[in-house]
């Protein structure tokens, strides 16, 4: 606790539990978010090492370092990882960490809830892990599992089993943890903050927890269809029934999906940017109204992943349409981050680069995304490395890089030590340097005609080189998420202190000590506006007495 | 694009398909390219101009500005209509209709791992290759046998799945005679990466030969080694599985032998077809082409050469005296 708090209010002393038992037995929400996190750094090595395996395995061609087998399980794995186990997870323990801080709230609406939905996924991660146990081994039809493969005459052994009950225990967890999300941003908002006065952070994590708790159960209710075809011959999804029906459940989850995992990565990025620049966030009114529009959006574009499915012109044309318009409300908060920092007095931290990064590397990603939704070119290139390429820009050069700069921007707060600055750079650069290396290349992979999903591939022209240099970029990226891990492990002991607000940021998780008390707050400052530190630190420039700042 | 289309397939189209995708991609791309510019150049006069020192006071705030936010959602949506229309000309262009009114030239059955490949008016049957005349446009009707597949050959244009139950059609026009490669592009299972096809464009003369020669029911021929093979061929189950013409009709749960010795690939596409090859994926398919569904029938090297003697003595230039099963 720092100083000058102590001095000047009485101190409320927490009895702070130590041990194993105290963090399982928890319901605090700062010490689950942590557990969110950790658990998914873990799956972040997990997920990171399997993509090496990959990238080892495809650094030439014919290679035989894995079965063919071996390879479509570790591909399984890898997305099932990473989309379920790290950055859901990740996301989700941000929420759970900063979301009561940032609306002034002592905790969460529902602390036990908020305990089973984390533990939901810590044992559906172990349950999907536990396949590699038995006969068989883990999955091997993909993160999608497209019918009939995965049926039972094409996948007999007990592989997509586990991902389909591993996957269930993890989306009811999801669920409850949207749920509550979203009552605590409801009922428990510090005196005075409107829920438009939310800090944009906040109003992106509640357009996701809508999108969890109405996407989530298309996915759940999928998974037990393909359980009961699979145990009780129910043919949903099997030949003598709907192949295809699988992909519309599937999909109508998967693409709200993707902007549940974006959006929190939108919220980080429209922290880090205005405190960085040092002005408010540029149209806030348009962020949260687009946002809000990608929210209902989202659930209509699901078919552009089916275009080369055989559908006739209709559905084509109308989700071609859909496609393209969801794409606008996205990129406008490319502009909207764009005026923040212009005019402003850019400090480069190393979360700031992260975050400017993620500017240039995302509209990369959303640009072939654009190709993609125009459906001829989605014809030639889908299904290939290009999409591998558009997805991994988002998914890493995107979600990651807001994901470091979060990290970097939020981990004083929660450790009270700064994370290492020139460890820092070492990190961004080599990210930089091995994603670029690792995915841009594999653009070129897709329109030279190489599959996705492919143990190994024939020596055409340019496929050995192109290859060859994606899988050393993977191993710098490799290297990169190393010096990470070292970073945070070195200045959770030796970090210089924080303090209670080492960047000067305007949110309320700044007004508390770091990390805070397990009660968060001795006295949450008034709330006037957006930016509460702000107005207490400048009375006479206070953004309430600002007519624009609405 | 000469240089761009000789590494990479999609720039060199090869049909009037492929070509609209590419006429429209490079429109696309220029437009988005602009895009892409002017947020890059945004970033670097931002991080040339507005680099703040230490102890800088902190800038006015300004909050937004409707009008600006007003015009960078209309420009965007502006393009994403102009890409709509470009698409929808396009879209026009290559596709055909859901069930077209015709019969289709060739019928392509996706299996796990290959292709299975039928001319209803000749009655040919082939795996793997799919010969086409050049000029014309052919109707092809892609079925699966089993799972999703997906075929897609990118110098002839868009790809489309190959899905149980649910015929897909796609038009065909090679403008220029050559041997286009493809693969399966929806991921199938194990040997998914070994699921690959080749188009190989003729004028319509070698192609009408072709189809005459394919049509043709194979001879007999009589020496000790071909019979000795044909017995193996027999015994060994391989007729279970693989179509021989006149030996095997309805077999159909791995590629048609009848012709093989006259096709470039073994595996579709794992090896290069030769007597060498052939007998080396006879020895242990499983070492060539791991975890595909031929199992290695340990035949000793007497039956292998046996089997190659027979398998390549079929495409037999002398003409039909009877079908093999009359012996």
């Amino acid at each position: 606790m720092s100083d000058a708090v102590a001095g000047s209010l009485p101190v409320v002393e927490d009895e702070v539990e130590e041990g194993p038992l105290s963090w399982v037995a928890s319901v605090d929400h700062k010490r689950i978010g942590l557990m969110y996190i950790y658990l998914a750094l873990v799956f972040l090595v997990i997920g990171g090492l399997e993509a090496l395996l990959m990238r080892l395995q495809l650094a030439g061609p014919n290679m035989a370092l894995l079965t063919p087998k071996q390879f479509n399980q570790i591909f399984t794995m890898h997305g099932t990882t990473m989309i379920f186990l790290v950055v859901m997870p990740v996301v989700t323990g941000l929420a759970n960490y900063l979301v009561p801080l940032m609306i002034g709230a002592r905790d969460v609406a529902f602390p036990r809830l908020n305990a089973f939905g984390f533990w939901m996924l810590f044992f559906g991660g172990i349950l999907l892990y536990y396949s590699f146990c038995v006969e068989g081994g883990a999955p091997d039809a993909g993160w999608f599992s497209y019918t009939p493969l995965a049926e039972q005459p094409y996948s007999s052994m007990r592989g997509v089993d586990f991902w389909a009950l591993g996957l269930l225990a993890m989306g009811v967890g999801s669920v409850a943890a949207a749920l509550n999300l979203i009552v605590t941003i409801f009922t428990l908002r510090a005196p005075g903050m409107g829920l438009l006065m939310v800090p944009m952070f906040v109003w992106m994590f509640l357009i996701t927890a809508f999108l969890i708790i109405f996407a989530l159960p298309a996915l759940n209710a999928a998974l037990v269809m393909l359980l009961v075809d699979r145990y009780l011959n129910a043919n949903f999804f099997t030949v003598q029934g709907a192949p295809l029906l699988w992909q519309h459940y599937f999909w109508a989850f998967g693409h709200p999906e993707v902007y549940i995992l974006v959006l929190p990565a939108f919220g980080i990025i429209s922290e880090v940017l205005p405190v960085f620049s040092r002005k408010p966030i540029f149209g806030y009114m348009f962020l949260a109204g687009s946002t809000l529009a990608i929210g209902f959006l989202s659930y209509g574009v699901w078919v552009h992943h089916m275009f080369a499915v055989g559908l006739g012109m209709t559905p084509l044309l109308a989700f071609q349409a859909s496609t393209m318009v969801i794409a606008v409300p996205t990129g406008i908060k490319i502009w909207n981050w764009l005026a923040t920092m212009w005019g402003g007095r850019l400090r480069l931290t190393t979360a700031m680069l992260f975050a400017i990064t993620f500017i240039v590397q995302f509209t990369l990603g959303g640009l072939s995304g654009i190709t993609l939704a125009v459906v001829p070119i989605d014809w030639q290139v889908t299904d290939t490395y290009y999409v591998v390429a558009h997805f991994h820009y988002v998914a890493l050069g995107g979600i990651l890089f807001a994901l470091m700069a979060g990290a970097y921007y939020w981990f004083p707060k929660m450790s009270g030590r700064m994370l290492d600055e020139r460890l820092g750079r070492w990190n961004f650069w080599l990210l930089v340097i091995g994603f670029n290396m690792t995915f841009l290349v594999q653009h070129f992979l897709g329109l030279m005609g190489m599959p996705r999903r492919v143990y190994t591939y024939p020596n055409l022209p340019g496929f050995a080189a192109l290859n060859g240099i994606s899988t050393l970029g993977a191993f710098v990226m490799g290297i990169a998420v190393l010096v990470f891990v070292w970073n945070v492990l070195k200045s959770v002991r030796q970090g210089a202190q924080a303090g209670d607000n080492p960047w000067s940021a305007w949110t309320l998780e700044w007004a508390t000590t770091s990390p805070p008390p397990e009660h968060n707050f001795e006295r949450v400052p008034p709330v006037r506006s957006r930016r509460p530190i702000w107005d207490l630190e400048n009375p006479d420039r206070a953004d309430w007495k600002d007519a624009h700042a609405g | 694009m000469p240089f761009l289309g000789s590494v990479i397939p999609t720039f060199d189209p090869v049909s009037p398909q492929a070509r609209s995708i590419l006429d429209l991609t490079w429109v696309t791309v220029a437009i988005l390219a602009v895009i892409l510019a002017i947020v890059c150049g945004a970033v670097i006069v931002i991080l040339l101009r507005f680099r703040g020192k230490p102890g800088d006071a902190d800038p006015p705030a300004v909050h937004g500005h409707t009008k600006l936010e007003i015009t960078w959602t209309a420009i965007p949506f502006a393009i994403v209509t102009l890409l709509f229309v470009l698409s929808l000309r396009t879209m026009g262009q290559i596709h055909p209709a859901a069930a077209p009114n015709q019969a289709p030239d060739v019928i392509v059955v996706g299996h796990q791992w290959w292709w299975e490949v039928r001319y209803p008016a000749s009655g040919v049957i082939t795996a793997n290759e799919i010969h086409l005349p050049v000029g014309k446009d052919a109707l092809i009707r892609l079925e699966s046998a089993d799972v999703i597949h997906d075929f897609w050959v990118p110098q002839l244009g868009p790809k489309q799945d190959a899905v149980p139950g649910h015929p897909n059609f796609l038009w065909l026009q090679p403008t220029a005679p050559g041997i286009y490669d493809g693969a399966c592009a929806e991921f199938c299972g194990n040997a998914h990466a070994w699921m690959r096809l080749r188009v190989i464009a003729e004028t319509p003369e070698t192609f009408a030969a072709w189809t005459a020669a394919q049509a043709r029911p194979p001879a007999s021929q009589h020496t000790e080694q071909i019979l000795k093979g044909g017995a193996i061929f027999q015994e060994q189950a391989c007729v279970n599985c693989h179509r021989v013409a006149g030996m095997s009709d309805t077999a159909n749960a791995a590629p048609d032998l009848t012709y093989v010795a006259t096709r470039q690939t073994i595996g579709a596409g794992v090896m290069e077809n030769s007597p060498e090859n052939l007998a080396r994926w006879l020895e242990n398919p499983q070492a060539i082409k791991p975890q595909c569904n031929m199992p290695d029938f340990n035949l000793s090297e007497e039956e292998v050469a046996a089997l190659v003697t027979f398998l390549w003595s079929l495409p037999n230039p002398t003409p039909p005296q009877g079908s093999l099963d009359h012996e």
